[in-house]
């Protein structure tokens, strides 16, 4: 690794108590404490979180987008798991 | 304004995550932090994982989405009794995709309640050894094909009229999991209801045995709801800590009002003799509902207590080779990386 070949960061922000982080983008840093430090100064520089994750982004698995159509497929046949499957009466509410 | 204040000081542990009780200015910090909490949850923010909190909320959290989660599991027990002999390929599809479902929802809330510093082999260590509870309406025994559609619509129902306030419950991961799981729910509800519909209108007989499911688990339903409010032991702080956001008694009335003209579409009649609209109160009233057999199947004693539980430690040993399996080719995988002479050595078992 040379002086400026740091890792890559992922960057999760968590824009209000509440919801979840989610992915915001990333950034390189040489450790986990300045990429937090970065990150807050990439991603939040206008009040845009209040809690963030940085996770190596070597240490993410992706699933393979060539894979895509048979990765995803199974779920594609099942129109049963979605509840506009079943046929209910209009009158009856709350259902 | 007192979010903001909130915002300021709910969530100030130290980044490393130790805990503020092992500092030693921790007596001074814990009455600020327990004000920060309280703003928080008067101001209806969420709590999160590495804020501040009451050691009795965090336990009382683990308590509640611990028996959530093995409720969602050993729910799947009743249902999967019908898989094989599910009328038609349509059906058993359905019904699979069901306990799918409930097994994904177990998953959710353990994920959510090991936020909160408990362990998944810890949790279902105290499942399996009966210090931890599940809901009691999954003791009672799925007797004929009807079952799978009155537990759909009635215990599916009532869980949904429990679970849809908590999605706005103050501790995040929970209610996060809680949105997850009710948009899933609607699904299990209405197959259910469409299953007892098809019952109700097809021959006298396939009627009866709607009737019959209905019969036997709507009351049992109706004690999902938990005990009525002057006799439930964790209800008045939880509603406080708003992990609750209304009584049990509140939650179940609205459950009969929802179920009344349900049934009615359904051609089904409800077991209850003094069921009938108050007009003066806006909603129905209801008989007395047994207490003792609720309080004898919560100590054990229901129809399938043991059944239900043996089956779940069973499968839970039966288990242990794909889950030492699994281990052993992480293992074998991870060694392989550091050079193929590796991989060559032992058998990945015997390290996992």
């Amino acid at each position: 690794m040379t002086d400026t070949d740091w890792p890559l960061w992922e960057v999760f922000v968590r824009s209000r108590r509440g919801l979840s982080h989610t992915h915001a983008g990333s950034l390189h840093a040489p450790d986990a404490e300045l990429a937090l430090r970065n990150a807050r100064d990439l991603y939040t520089r206008r009040g845009e979180g209040v809690s963030l994750w940085v996770v190596p982004s070597s240490a993410i698995t992706a699933s393979s987008p060539d894979e895509k159509d048979p990765f995803f497929e199974p779920a594609a046949d099942k129109p049963y798991r979605h509840p506009t499957f079943y046929e209910i009466p209009e009158e009856v509410e709350h259902l | 304004m007192a979010t903001a204040a909130a915002h300021r000081t709910a969530g100030t542990r130290a980044h490393d995550a130790h805990d503020a009780h092992d500092r030693p200015d921790a007596v001074h910090d814990t009455a600020a932090y327990e004000q920060a909490f309280d703003a928080a949850v008067a101001a209806d923010e969420r709590i999160e994982p590495r804020d501040w909190m009451p050691d009795a909320y965090r336990a009382t959290l683990v308590r509640q989405i611990a028996q959530h989660a093995h409720s969602e599991i050993v729910g799947m027990q009743p249902e999967a009794n019908w898989i094989t002999r599910a009328p038609s390929l349509r059906r058993k599809a359905i019904l699979m995709a069901k306990v799918q479902d409930e097994a994904g929802h177990g998953l959710y809330l353990y994920s959510a309640a090991e936020t909160l510093g408990v362990g998944r082999d810890e949790l279902l260590d105290k499942l399996h050894s009966g210090r931890q509870k599940y809901s009691s309406i999954f003791n009672y025994p799925t007797l004929t094909w009807a079952d799978v559609g009155a537990i759909g619509w009635l215990v599916d129902g009532a869980a949904i009229t429990n679970q849809v306030p908590l999605c706005r419950c103050s501790y995040g991961p929970y209610a996060r999991a809680m949105v997850r799981i009710c948009k899933e729910e609607s699904f299990h509800q209405r197959q259910g209801y469409e299953l007892l519909l098809a019952l109700s209108r097809g021959t006298p007989e396939q009627h009866a045995m709607a009737q019959d499911a209905v019969d036997r688990w709507w009351w049992p339903s109706l004690m999902m709801f938990g005990p009525p409010d002057d006799a439930s032991q964790h209800s008045a702080q939880s509603m406080a800590w708003k992990i609750k956001r209304h009584s049990n008694d509140e939650l179940r009335q609205r459950f009969v009002d929802i179920c009344v003209p349900q049934a009615a579409s359904l051609g089904l009649t409800l077991p209850d003799p003094d069921l009938k609209w108050n007009e003066e109160r806006g909603h129905h009233d209801f008989g007395p509902i047994d207490w003792t057999e609720f309080w004898d199947v919560l100590k054990g004693n229901g129809p399938c207590n043991e059944q239900r539980l043996a089956q779940r430690r069973r499968a839970h040993e039966e288990g242990a080779w794909v889950r030492r399996a699994a281990a052993a080719h992480a293992a074998k995988h991870a060694r392989g990386t550091t050079g193929p002479a590796r991989t060559t050595g032992e058998t990945g078992a015997t390290r996992a």
